[in-house]
């Protein structure tokens, strides 16, 4: 640890002045971003909340309201869990959840793996060639993410590129069907969300200090025990960041399992969409997301308290 | 058989002797730019040997590449009497401690200092042992549970140290381990690193750009300038006969006068000044040089005498000027002293009286009379 340079003498006049002035500006601070998250994250999560707890009407909103006056003029609070009980009742429910788990965590594996020996790699390259690579990496954000998925569409169809590129080569006769399968789904989702994994495990790996890897090689490690003792771990902040980045928007993905899956896949964001537009079940829709909420926000926990703990560890 | 005392402390004097480290025309160049330039060395067995050199001079690439880190563009390392050019860095039976220590921050003390243990596949209850002892050495008992960043200096500096020890290596490799301590902490860690040095008798490489720290370590010393050496010898040859005006600069301090030579003899030789013509050197001096040859005579600042009253003979190493500058350190002070001819000399004095009165030996602008053994200068060719 760095000596202590703040001298120990006692704060003069103008020093606490300033202070408390720092203060008073670092509440107003801090105040923007929590009033921001208060009026559009937390007021919307509350009336979706409150949707999901009402009774599906043909009206206008197609939901009922909680607060009733009765007969005899008291005020009636009718909640219905029926909604999130449809939701465990109904199979298809949990089993898209369950699909969506399960696609997601798939994904999120294959990127880590696709990605972090591409970020170890943009660290260990030459100055030069490491802005190349990262200006890469970054590159796909300046095209839309939806004209990607479509030019997606282009290359897996039957008659796409891949597969008459494929049948040019020789290498098969008929074309394979990938788009409207759950590969395509994969396919996309990884492509999508590699640069999610990529980044902040490169921002990771930068800092890890190489002569660390020498000190184990010098005391007699191999490479790969290198890797596992003390690469792995290290780098354990930035994997879980990456992998959080790919898994939670991945779960609940929408436009890459509709256009790629085509009907064949069921992932609970699409599921959600459908609920709303087609069956116009605002309270079961609603219900899933809030559930949809509650199962991401369990893993974002965890990782809060990984951090907290390297935290500890890293000064 | 030689069972000479000496011989055994100072192996390198000893032909028979085979060196434990041998390097061979080693070479390293990073793109056009060469690091280390056509090294040789030997190292000998539980020597305390310092690579000393400003900074940038190429020591840590030398020290590197014999801990496998770098391959030589040219050139061989033989440890133990085994080339090890094809033998990768977790293979040598050397062992390095980082200028930065390279502690591992996710592991404990213990943890750290087994980790090297625990790699050779040693049974649990021999690490537990061996580390204890190591822990024991090195004084962190109160530590063992502590991660690295909740300790200081000086703490990590002997964990660093342990875990680099605990292997027991042939060899240890040493960059800079003193260079983040401060002064008081430094001085008495070297002694430490002696200490433990003595104890195990394992061979170290110190590289270091401290002068004093080298003169205090090691048995010998390789002074390097732009990836060469420039001289190789014990710290006394180093200090006393430095064979160039670089090392005579670098390794202390030194008045060096310019001349040519008049006389030379089997004994001593006679320089004139170039400066000055009434100016004459005598210097013992082994060596014969031819007549006219130029040289530079350089004397110590601590080996020359300074008196208030004029010399009764005239002679030799005789010099007069006046006090300018005086830097006083406690122990001793320095003064510089401008000659008659203009030329500032430094002479180091140890104040051996307690000046009363708040006086010192000499004040400033006093007249003084400078004079020198002819044995305490010495003639340098480069
Ligand atoms: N990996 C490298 N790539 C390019 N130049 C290097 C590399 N390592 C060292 N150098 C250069 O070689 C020279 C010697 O470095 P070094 O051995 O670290 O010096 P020092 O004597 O201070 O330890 C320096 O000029 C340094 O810039
Ligand atoms: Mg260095």
């Amino acid at each position: 640890m760095k000596p202590s340079t703040v001298p120990a003498s006692t704060p003069s006049l103008r020093q606490s002045s300033g202070r408390y002035l720092q203060t008073k500006w670092k509440g107003l601070i801090i105040a923007v971003p929590y009033l921001w998250l208060v009026l559009f994250f937390l007021i919307p999560f509350f009336i979706v909340i409150k949707i999901s707890l009402a009774e599906s009407i043909i009206a206008s909103p197609p939901f009922s309201s909680l607060l009733n006056w009765t007969e005899d003029g008291a005020l009636q609070l009718s909640l219905l869990f029926d909604n999130y009980a449809y939701l465990w009742e109904d199979e298809l429910y949990y089993k898209t959840y369950l699909n969506s788990i399960k696609v997601a965590f798939i994904c999120t594996l294959i990127c880590l793996f696709i990605g972090y020996p591409m970020a170890y790699g943009i660290v260990r390259a030459t100055p030069t060639q490491r802005n190349i690579l990262l200006i890469l990496v970054i590159l796909p954000f300046w095209t839309s993410f939806l004209l990607r998925v479509y030019a997606w569409m282009g290359i897996l169809a039957d008659q796409g590129t891949l597969n008459n590129l494929l049948i040019w080569f020789g290498l098969i006769d008929e074309p394979i069907r990938m788009l409207y399968t759950p590969f395509a789904v994969y396919l996309g989702i990884i492509y999508s969300y590699l640069p999610f994994m990529i980044l902040p495990l490169y921002a990771n790996i930068e800092k890890l200090d190489m002569n660390l890897l020498e000190a184990a090689a010098a005391l007699g490690a191999k490479p790969l025990i290198t890797f596992l003792t003390v690469t792995l771990p290290m780098t354990l902040p930035g994997i879980i960041a990456g992998s959080l980045l790919v898994f939670i928007p991945a779960t609940g993905e929408y436009v890459i399992p509709d256009l790629l899956g085509g009907g064949n896949s069921f992932m609970i964001g699409k599921l959600l969409y459908s609920e709303f537009n087609n069956n116009h079940d605002w309270p079961v829709a609603a219900a899933v997301a809030v559930a949809l909420l509650i199962l991401l926000v369990l893993p974002m926990m965890l990782y809060q308290n990984v951090q907290a703990r390297q935290v500890g560890v890293k000064t | 058989m030689s069972t000479d005392l000496n011989d055994t402390h100072r192996p390198w004097l000893d032909p028979k002797q085979e060196p434990f480290i041998k390097i061979r025309g080693v070479t390293k160049r990073f793109g056009d730019f060469t690091a280390v330039d056509n090294v040789d060395l030997d190292i000998y067995k539980s020597e305390l040997f310092c690579l000393l050199g400003g900074s940038g001079c190429g020591k840590s690439t030398l020290l590197r590449m014999l801990a496998g880190f770098e391959t030589p563009t040219a050139g061989n390392i033989f440890i133990d009497g085994e080339a090890v050019a094809n033998i990768p860095a977790y293979a040598r039976p050397v062992n390095m401690m980082f200028q930065s220590y390279a502690l591992f921050p996710h592991m404990t003390v213990e943890k750290n200092i087994a980790y090297g243990l625990k790699r050779d596949g040693l049974p649990k209850k021999e690490i537990t042992r061996r580390v204890a002892e190591m822990i024991e050495l090195v004084e962190l008992g109160d530590f063992r549970q502590r991660k690295p960043n909740q300790l200081s200096g000086g703490q990590r500096q002997r964990v660093a140290l342990a875990r680099a020890l605990v292997k027991q290596p042939k060899v240890l490799l040493l960059d800079e381990p003193l260079a983040a301590l401060d002064k008081r902490l430094r001085e008495h860690t070297q002694y430490e690193l002696m200490n433990i040095q003595d104890q195990l008798g394992v061979t170290f490489i110190v590289v270091t750009h401290d002068q004093e720290e080298a003169m205090t370590l090691s048995t010998r010393i390789a002074v390097m300038d732009q990836g060469r050496f420039i001289q190789t010898g014990t710290p006394t040859e180093i200090y006393e006969s430095p064979d160039s005006r670089f090392v005579a600069n670098f390794i202390g301090s030194a008045n060096i006068f310019q001349g040519h030579v008049i006389t030379s003899t089997a004994d001593h030789v006679v320089v004139r000044s170039a400066q000055d013509d009434t100016l004459q050197f005598t210097v013992r001096h082994s060596a014969e040089l031819a007549q006219n040859t130029k040289v530079w005579v350089a004397v110590r600042p601590e080996k020359i005498r300074m008196l208030k009253d004029a010399p009764t003979t005239p002679g030799p190493n005789q010099l007069a000027g006046s006090v300018h500058d005086i830097g006083y350190l406690g122990r001793l002070s320095n003064y510089k002293i401008k000659l008659d001819n203009g030329k500032m000399i430094d002479v180091t004095h140890p104040n051996q009286t307690r000046p009363t009165s708040g006086r010192h030996l000499v004040d400033w602008d006093e007249r003084v009379y400078l004079h020198w053994d002819s044995a305490s200068a010495i003639v340098l060719t480069h």
